[in-house]
């Protein structure tokens, strides 16, 4: 009977351990990443967001109806010249996949920039920082300033473009979305394989 | 054989409850190293926030945790690819406690967290505007495990369902050797910057109900050779 007893108090301690040892606390769900083979190298990946269903957050000052209702913007004047905005991101199968920060700033000491950061659970947050004025009129292109787990041994563009909706889809479509395509190539280097190695990137 | 079974029962209950008493208790675990930017003569910026979220601008999350989105009306995260973020948006404020800008924390729970290890991790990032200045953008890995072990376990063995007390503590684990984060420069007088950063957070209230009630946050940025200090900055050096 003791050794019985023993024997499950030793069963239960390295069922425990092991159990907290191999059954991850954590698992983020992950959705299939749509990534295509660029030509002339590196891959591209487009992102949209629908608008207005999409946005979480508009933070700028004196709004008639703050997004979300009960938004306090603060009243400093400091915060003048900053936008910030926030939204849910989806694939091109119009899947939720993460979420991201548009910041705009308008200063007389800086550089007027466009910044986003794009938050993806499952696979990494990268940041990108673009000038205000579109290039062409239309799109703004920025460049891949930092990346982190799968984006950190990346280089490369985001391009971000306002598409209006064209089709008439009943009173609950978008008004259009903004798309954002990044075109980002890795960096080759030993010292970025060991990395993505212990990150078990690759 | 019923007797048996019985003290196997037993005995495995008894030494589930023996492991689980010695990982939580874990003193290899409940580590609190100090943080090199402390002990370093760089130059440093300060940036501090609220962590109580009815003190944010927004705070949203899937809107069935413990702590409620801010403000009520917010979208939240509820789709299965981010149900496990959260997001926070406040002001960000310097040394002497003055606005100084906005800044957004994305967290989401680490696939890397290991209660064996006494890890309970976040992958988190901020992204920083400091009004006049520039932007920051700072990737870190973040340990919850001594929180969570000080703070709410004690708040939800309390009888009044509420944690009082003091309690500092650094949350940064990496991706740095020596547990810094990673800082990246974006615009401004931060362009081009590449340096490390620790985050720190100081509770004296927490409610099961509500989360932090009283909690502030510092982030510590090392800006050695990449920025001109402003006097609160050198005042706070």
């Amino acid at each position: 009977m003791l050794k019985t007893l023993i024997f499950g108090f030793l069963l239960g301690i390295v069922g425990t351990v092991a159990a907290a040892y191999y059954v991850p606390v954590v698992d983020q769900y992950r959705e299939s990443s749509l990534i295509s083979v660029a030509p002339n190298g590196g891959n591209t990946e487009s992102f949209r967001i629908n608008i207005p269903t999409d946005r979480i957050m508009i933070g700028a000052p004196m709004q008639a109806e703050p997004l979300p209702p009960g938004l306090r913007w603060p009243s400093q004047e400091l915060f003048d010249g900053v936008r910030v905005e926030l939204f849910k991101v989806r694939n091109t199968h119009e899947t939720v996949i993460g979420v991201a920060s548009r910041m705009v700033a308008d200063s007389d000491q800086i550089e007027d920039s466009v910044e986003w950061v794009l938050h993806l659970p499952a696979r990494g947050t990268f940041y990108v920082t673009m000038p205000a004025q579109p290039t062409d009129g239309v799109s703004r292109v920025g460049s891949l300033r930092a990346g982190t787990r799968e984006f950190r041994p990346m280089q490369g563009a985001l391009s971000e473009r306002w598409v209006p909706n064209t089709e008439d889809e009943g009173p609950d479509a978008p008004d259009g979305h903004i798309e954002l395509a990044t075109s980002f190539v890795g960096t080759f280097s030993d010292d970025v394989t060991e990395t993505a190695l212990t990150e078990g990137a690759l | 054989m019923i007797k048996y079974v019985a003290g196997l029962l037993s005995g495995i209950l008894l030494g589930v409850f023996a492991a689980a008493t010695l990982l939580y208790f874990n003193p290899l675990a409940s580590r609190n190293p100090l943080s090199p930017l402390s002990v370093s003569n760089n130059e440093i910026l300060s940036v501090g926030y609220s962590a109580v979220p009815t003190d944010s601008i927004v705070y949203t999350n899937n809107g069935e945790s413990r702590v409620e989105p801010h403000p009520d009306k917010v979208r939240e995260l509820w789709e299965a690819p981010i149900r496990r973020s959260e997001v926070l948006v406040t002001v960000v404020t310097d040394s002497r406690n003055n606005p100084a800008g906005i800044g957004i924390k994305f967290s989401s729970d680490s696939e890397k967290s290991r209660i064996i290890n006494g890890e309970a991790l976040v992958d988190s990032a901020w992204h920083i505007h400091l009004v006049e200045r520039g932007s920051l953008f700072v990737e870190q890995t973040e340990n919850y495990w001594n929180f969570l072990r000080k703070i709410v376990v004690p708040a939800y063995w309390s009888s009044a369902n509420h944690w009082k007390g003091v309690w500092n503590g650094n949350m940064t684990v990496g991706p740095g050797a020596l547990g810094t984060a990673a800082v990246t420069g974006g615009t401004g007088e931060f362009a081009g910057l590449e340096s490390e950063a620790v985050e720190a957070v100081s509770a004296s209230a927490y409610s099961v109900a509500q989360g932090p009630v009283s909690m502030e946050g510092r982030l510590t940025i090392d800006v050695t050779g990449n920025v001109e200090l402003t006097a609160t900055d050198v005042t706070e050096r």
